[in-house]
């Protein structure tokens, strides 16, 4: 007998619960030195929990967590990252107003001057092909790049142990084969890898083992290379996966909303000027616009639905009216309805309730006020539709916003727009950070919508969404739309490179994108 | 214009100007952790008053200043302990806590209304404290270099040290300082002391230095205009040297119109500067998104860590 074990770290029975909900029920699971280990479960699974008890942001209330055959106690983040747990957070733990240098010397523990520092971070760049420059100041940086800050901070420590948090959810494929690539040189030098997703076909690609949660529980590991995406899908939601039913389209109505030559200039430092928008969607189609972050999808979504409205009505013709001109509540009364990117705070009131925040939409369209006076009956009427209908996981149309789930609160502002039956639904992101039932349960619903004759506009930066829903699509860049490529014709290789600047350089930073427009 | 008269309104905006900068310096590390303290006004009669009385009493200006200056950090503990650990509303909390200082101020003060003290002067030898050209450099109290040499300590912990960039962590995202490891709370808790301490000491100016008498509401909301210096400065320490002896420029200049028999800023407004800085200011801190300023993301966010 010896004390030695083949595992870097290994997780005994860990549980967790908050007050109402068992957040962890005594999840095992072992990982070795130089695996990718996968952890997979819905929203509300328990990943995130998890992860936090290993990193010591939280305490697990019951259990043991052994690293390299000993208990420990994991008692601050700083502890973890003494141990050699490096974490790479799903939501960046960035300092937006500081430079790349400053962020990284934050998550240092150890007193060094700034340009050893500089010195050090060189050295891991290069040899894990990560291009960053440490002067620049976060808010100018893309997504992947922010993403390769975090990265590097982690590398610095020389981790033994680095967790991923849904890391590639907002790269393209170009940065995500990028990313895996340093994954791999990493795990080949012993470091091992936990990496939590939900994108299966990734899973599959990467990982060597996976774990899989549901409800806080384990409920079955397997080797991703052996199973399919449906057979880990199943495992994960704990049921048939269902297929979204949409036939391949060739005829659709007439067009509905017509975007053309839309113009705007960027606000702020940070704003995204959008320059010669122009797009037509027809009854019955889905329109998808793709996308790294940051690139004036927000900016478009806006101007679309009429948040910040244009001067010349005439760049938006919705049903043939000009509507470019009016603001967000004429162009839902017109037909148009939006369900914006950020779930709290933008497309819901987190301290208010459902019912509250369905009048806030659905007023005008749904009549759920009178002469100003809001017909409470009827909101709960419809607040209570909504949830039945998307099966939305909650106590009761009284209970505020925040108290969902993020996938739980996504089913419901989808489900609100959805079930006024816009003539032309603007979605942006309308799966960010949402389980594949639920995400399964969305798609279709999109597109039964279009099969009614709605006109649909898709924002998204999952590409695999885009695919498996749009009739049409075109990638945004810099304010700039691509021209229309058919779904099914276009390669994802093509749609990345259009993501990553016309001339395609995928892992090119801002300058030299900017340069490849100014040719 | 001679010499003399020069070198006199020099050193009398310098005067004007010092409890102004020491209550700014501290009130500005305060908001760049994150929190926005409106209790100066406050804190600064509570270290006046205790400043006076200590140093009446035993006859040592130091003992007097070191204590005011616990007494004001106390309080400013108070508005940690509401804001901080029971996460109260800050801007709440802090008109609270200046109204809880003029009124304990006044309390503790009344033995001592009409008393007088030596001033705190110079440490200078006479030949330059006194000197006619000379005493333009060497005829201020002590306090006027400590806020020089303090500000310059705080421009270099804001921009060169470890600990001043965590500080500056914390109040640009509570949450990712937080996930790091950083403690947001302790961090704030000692941004939050500091400010109470540089109140103190500006307070003292006030009873010590400027009058050296104890009256009722003797700072005359220069704790106010400290708060508003903070904003105007955009937090950075440099432009608030310059903004407060800007304004101690205007207060002489006012000062002196008045003895002339004219005045250009009615009292009426001066009366309300309380209210109208603190709609300023809060006004210019939720507008520095679109104007760019460079307010502390997190600025007057409670924070609460999740277990």
């Amino acid at each position: 007998m010896t004390e030695q074990t083949d595992y870097r770290i290994e997780l005994n029975a860990v549980t967790k619960s908050f007050p109402g909900v068992l957040a962890n029920d005594r999840v095992s699971f072992a990982i070795k030195p130089g695996e990718i280990h996968a952890l997979l479960g819905e929203n509300g699974a328990g990943k995130s929990t998890l992860v936090k008890m290993i990193y010591g942001i939280m305490q697990p209330d019951e259990g043991e967590i052994r690293w390299e055959g000993e208990a420990i106690k994991v008692a601050n983040p700083k502890a973890a990252r003494k141990l050699g747990v490096g974490m790479v957070f799903q939501h960046f733990s960035l300092f937006e107003a500081m430079t790349v240098l400053e962020n990284i010397a934050l998550g240092m523990d150890a007193k060094i001057s700034q340009n050893l520092l500089e010195d050090k971070i060189r050295e891991v760049m290069d040899v894990y092909g990560l291009k960053l420059d440490p002067h620049r100041i976060v808010s100018t940086l893309s997504v992947g790049e922010r993403q390769r800050i975090e990265i590097v901070r982690a590398l610095l420590l020389n981790p033994q142990l680095l967790i991923m948090d849904e890391p590639t959810s907002v790269l393209t494929p170009q940065e995500v084969a990028q990313l895996f690539e340093t994954l791999r040189k990493l795990s080949a030098t012993g470091c091992s890898i936990l990496y939590i997703s939900h994108k299966l076909h990734e899973i599959k690609e990467l990982c060597d083992q996976a774990t899989i949660l549901r409800g806080g529980k384990v409920v079955g590991e397997c080797d991703p290379k052996q199973e399919t995406s449906k057979s880990m899908a199943e495992m994960m939601i704990g049921g048939d996966l269902k297929q979204i039913e949409k036939e391949v389209k060739t005829e659709f109505g007439e067009p509905r909303f017509i975007v053309d030559n839309l113009s705007q200039d960027g606000e702020g430092d940070f704003g995204v000027a959008l320059s010669d928008i122009s797009f037509t969607v027809r009854a019955g189609e889905i329109f998808g616009i793709a996308g790294v972050a940051g690139n004036g999808q927000n900016e478009l979504l806006m101007a679309l639905s009429g948040e910040t409205p244009s001067l010349n009505a005439e760049t938006i013709k919705l049903d043939g009216k000009s509507v470019a001109d009016q603001t967000i509540l004429q162009r839902r009364k017109h037909g148009l309805c939006a369900v914006p990117e950020e779930r709290n705070g933008h497309a819901a009131v987190v301290d208010f309730s459902l019912s509250d925040n369905a009048i806030l939409t659905a007023r005008d369209r749904m009549n759920l006020s009178n002469n100003g006076m809001i017909k409470h009956a009827q909101a709960r009427k419809y607040t209570k539709d909504v949830i039945s209908t998307f099966g939305v996981k909650t106590t009761g149309d009284a209970s505020p916003a925040g108290s969902l789930s993020g996938g739980n609160l996504q089913k419901f502002v989808v489900g609100r727009e959805i079930m006024q039956k816009p003539d032309v639904l603007l979605i942006s992101q309308p799966t960010w950070g949402v389980d594949a039932g639920a995400a399964a349960a969305i798609h279709q619903a999109i597109v039964d919508l279009a099969d009614n004759g709605s006109a649909i506009i898709v924002i998204s930066q999952d590409l695999d969404e885009l695919l498996a829903i749009c009739d049409e699509m075109a990638v945004i860049n810099e304010g700039r739309l691509s021209k229309t490529l058919k779904v099914g014709e276009a390669s994802v290789d093509e749609i990345g490179l259009l993501m990553g600047g016309i001339h395609g350089e995928p892992s090119a930073s801002q300058d030299q994108a900017e340069n490849a427009h100014a040719h | 214009m001679s010499d003399t008269i020069i070198i006199s309104i020099i050193m009398t905006v310098i005067g004007a100007s010092t409890p102004i900068l020491l209550a700014a310096l501290g009130e500005l590390v305060v908001e760049k952790s994150g929190v926005l303290n409106l209790g100066i006004e406050g804190m600064m009669l509570i270290g006046a008053v205790v400043g006076f009385a200590v140093t009446l009493t035993t006859g040592f200006h130091l003992l007097g200043i070191v204590i005011a200056m616990f007494a004001s950090t106390l309080s400013a503990m108070l508005f940690a302990y509401l804001t901080l650990t029971l996460t109260a509303n800050q801007v709440a909390t802090g008109l609270a806590l200046t109204i809880f200082g003029i009124g304990i101020s006044s309390l503790m003060g009344e033995p001592y209304v009409g008393k007088t003290i030596e001033i705190f002067s110079s440490w200078f030898p006479a030949s330059l404290a006194e000197h006619p050209q000379l005493r333009v450099i060497f005829g201020y109290s002590p306090l006027v270099y400590v806020s020089l040499a303090l500000t310059f300590g705080v421009s270099y912990f804001l921009k060169k040290t470890r600990a001043g960039l965590i500080l500056r962590a914390v109040g640009e995202s509570d949450i990712s300082a937080h996930s790091i490891g950083y403690s947001v709370i302790g961090v704030r808790y000692a941004a939050v002391a500091f400010g109470g301490a540089m109140a103190g000491l500006a307070g003292c100016y006030f009873s010590l230095v400027l009058t050296p008498l104890w009256s009722e509401e003797l700072t005359a909301g220069r704790g106010w205009i400290a708060l508003a210096l903070v904003v105007f400065a955009a937090w950075k320490p440099s432009r608030l040297l310059l903004g407060a002896y800007l304004f101690g420029a205007i207060m002489t200049l006012e000062l002196h119109a008045k003895a002339a028999g004219f005045s250009f800023i009615a009292p009426e407004l001066l009366a309300a500067m309380p209210y109208l800085a603190t709609i300023v200011v809060l006004a210019l801190i939720s507008l520095r998104k679109s104007s760019g300023l460079a307010a502390p993301a997190c600025l007057a966010k409670p924070f609460k860590p999740s277990t």
